[in-house]
């Protein structure tokens, strides 16, 4: 039974030019243990499908699903107060930015002591002992001196660690980590994906990776969901998606990767991702995909089967080719 | 002609006094600690290295923007410390920026058009006529349209702005350019577009280019030169090929291992460094590098070792790795 389920979710948002989606008709099964990674361009609503879960969206928001579920729960119709007792819990999130979560009026150690008051009901000695051990954990230096630290006396990287340590302090059952290494070095970069990837093996926790850093993608997820403009146009286990992608834009995204290329110039994909007053009537990716036809610019496309990756796409790509092409047109 | 020398640093410092309260003394924090090398017309010298390691100050010497403590900058054939202020002026021309966030490095109050033409305005004795058809011309070679020329920057993407970006450092047709981290910011699909523009704006006009970045991927892909420094120290530097096939200094090693190939069918061993970058107003003795370096022995712990040939490349390490 998969720990978590997520079907067609749609977040649309009230702004001032009228309704926004945000995240259109996403779903995401994760099985216990599993590693998951969703990527996709700068405003694919990554973030939003995820705080949409949490359920931490402004109420400009609205939220609609067929089926949201935690351990066969129905997170749509539970009480506020049994969500809240799984959010922060059972399933925690390491938030994008570390220094807008962390609060900077309370040491490290209040932070992360509160957590452990809330949700486990520890007392003082034994909260301050987790605390050490968590931080220990998290691999940083003299934990005992750290606890009355604030987050501005930390560098950066230390200070993600410690957001990973209140994550993972009631031993999540799945954590989701929103691009939790894009402002690190990369040798401090590799310090916490290894970290992370070892509380998944020993504590069997599932992770959900959104990042846009597709070798990180490759050498930790096992399977991949892409997302474009709001829509997942792609789901694969993470070999198949690198060697065999069967959307256009998953393509053309590998394609684009300097490391890919043997050319100077690399292959890039024309344009931008359409925004809110330019939405093509089609696909959404139409407007900078190499292969698109005039089906494509009118015609939503429907996803295609599971062996093709559910490819949101009329020619769904098998081995660099499209499938299904008309002969007339030579793309 | 391509493949001159065009800038030549040589044992280039910086350094600052942080006050540290009223009851101790100032320290000195060595942002830049001694830095040599040279920059070729028409080539690429990129500078690697973790956060904090000294190369947006090595972009702010290279560019004037600050003078350095101690050390040599020559451009062309001018030394730039003894320079007088007419020379100087010239010089600023020649050299010019692309900082790393294309949000914060333009005026949101000013439209695209005007912020391509204040560098002419201050430099040159262009008339308006003149400018508007040069920064119109220029928004065209950085792939935007003549329509932009009214805009403001937040009617653009972050891609576009890293475009308008490249085109105001190239309006006063500069001979070296110092890109800070030119596509940290951007999509990987915007990032490839920029590489691109970046290295046709290269052969068309035999540009120069200091290109700082902590992505090697991105570096492997651009770079002629290659120079890692950690801690304000050059570490290694070398010819592209030599740095990323034959790698000598641990923290060369190190930096290589760490980054991410966009491979799934790649297992790779993997250098996970130990402990946190250190602070550079109490820098580790000897080699600043020892108390994170899998290779360290107790020679590491008293002398800086000095950058000394080895195969391909100029190397400060007692246990460099051999080839
Ligand atoms: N509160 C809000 N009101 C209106 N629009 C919003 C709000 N929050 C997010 N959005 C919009 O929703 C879209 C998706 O945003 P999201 O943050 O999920 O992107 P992302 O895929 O996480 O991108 P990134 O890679 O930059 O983090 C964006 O266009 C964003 O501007
Ligand atoms: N004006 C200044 N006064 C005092 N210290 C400074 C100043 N400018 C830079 N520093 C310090 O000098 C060191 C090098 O900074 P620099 O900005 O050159 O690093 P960097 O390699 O560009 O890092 P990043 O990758 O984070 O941009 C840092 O420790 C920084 O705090
Ligand atoms: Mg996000
Ligand atoms: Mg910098």
């Amino acid at each position: 039974m998969p720990l978590l389920e997520i079907e067609n979710l749609t977040v649309s948002f009230q702004t001032a030019g009228g309704q926004f989606t945000a995240v259109d008709k996403v779903s995401l099964h994760i099985e216990p243990g599993e590693i998951v990674s969703v990527v996709g361009e700068s405003g694919s609503g990554k973030s939003v499908a995820m705080l949409a879960l949490m359920g931490l969206l402004p109420w400009t928001a609205t939220v609609t699903a067929d089926r949201l579920a935690f351990n066969n729960q129905d997170l749509k119709t539970i009480s506020k107060s049994e969500l809240r007792k799984i959010i922060g819990s059972k399933m925690a999130m390491i938030f994008q930015e570390p220094m807008t979560s962390l609060n900077p009026c309370f040491t490290i150690g209040f932070q992360l002591t509160e957590t452990l008051k809330i949700h486990l009901g520890m007392n003082r000695a034994e909260r301050k002992k987790r605390a050490i051990e968590l931080l220990e954990l998290v691999g940083i230096p003299e934990p005992r001196k750290r606890l009355t630290a604030f987050p501005h006396q930390l560098s950066g990287g230390m200070n993600q660690r410690v957001m990973i340590a209140m994550a993972i302090s009631c031993n999540p059952e799945l954590l989701i980590a929103d691009e939790p290494t894009t402002a690190l070095d990369v040798t401090i970069q590799a310090q916490i994906l290894e970290l992370l990837l070892n509380l998944q093996k020993k504590q069997g926790m599932s992770l959900v990776l959104i990042t846009h850093d597709m070798g990180v993608v490759a050498e930790t997820a096992e399977r991949v969901a892409v997302q474009y403009a709001g829509q997942q146009v792609e789901k694969q286990q993470v070999k198949g998606l690198f060697s065999n992608p069967h959307h256009p834009y998953t393509q053309a995204l590998l394609n684009s990767l300097p490391e890919r290329s043997n050319s100077k110039i690399l292959p890039s994909i024309a344009g931008v991702v359409p925004g809110q007053f330019d939405k093509p009537k089609g696909c959404l990716f139409s407007p900078r995909c190499d292969y698109a036809t005039t089906k494509c610019h009118t015609i939503p496309p429907t996803a295609a089967s599971e062996e093709l990756g559910k490819a949101l796409c009329h020619y769904p790509i098998v081995d660099g080719k499209p499938t299904n092409y008309p002969e007339e047109v030579n793309p | 002609m391509s493949g001159e020398v065009i800038l030549e640093a040589v044992g280039l410092k910086r350094y600052y006094q942080i006050d540290r309260g009223a009851f101790k003394k100032p320290a000195v924090l060595k942002a830049l600690d001694g830095a040599s090398f040279k920059l070729k017309k028409g080539s690429t010298l990129a500078i690697v290295g973790e956060s904090g390691c000294g190369k947006s100050t090595m972009a702010r010497l290279v560019t004037m923007i600050e003078p350095p403590t101690a050390g040599q900058l020559n451009i062309g054939s001018e030394n730039v410390t003894n320079a007088s202020a007419a020379v100087r002026c010239n010089l600023h021309k020649k050299v010019q920026i692309v900082f790393q966030d294309p949000y914060g490095s333009l005026n949101p109050r000013q439209k695209i058009g005007n912020s391509l033409e204040e560098p002419l305005l201050v430099n040159t004795p262009m008339k308006k006529g003149e400018r508007r058809e040069a920064a119109q011309k220029m928004l065209g070679l950085v792939g935007l349209r003549p329509e932009h020329y009214n805009r403001y920057p937040h009617m653009f993407s972050g891609g576009q702005r890293q475009r308008i970006a490249v085109a105001r450092a190239l309006m006063l047709n500069p001979q070296i350019v110092v890109l800070d981290e030119p596509v940290s910011a951007l999509d990987v699909s915007i990032q490839a577009q920029i590489l691109n523009l970046l290295t046709q704006l290269q052969q068309r006009f035999d540009l120069a280019y200091m290109f700082i970045s902590h992505d090697l991927s991105v570096v492997k892909h651009i770079a002629d030169e290659v120079m890692v420094m950690y801690l304000g120290k050059p570490v290694e530097t070398g010819s592209r090929e030599e740095v990323f096939s034959k790698p000598h200094h641990p923290y060369t090693r190190a930096l290589l291992s760490a980054t991410p190939v966009a491979d799934p069918f790649r297992s790779k061993e993997r250098i996970v460094l130990r402990g946190e970058l250190p602070s550079p107003i109490s820098p580790p003795s000897g080699c600043t590098f020892h108390p994170r370096c899998p290779s360290m022995t107790e020679e590491c712990k008293y002398t800086a070792p000095e950058l000394v040939k080895k195969g391909g490349c100029m190397v400060a390490c007692y246990h460099p790795k051999t080839y």
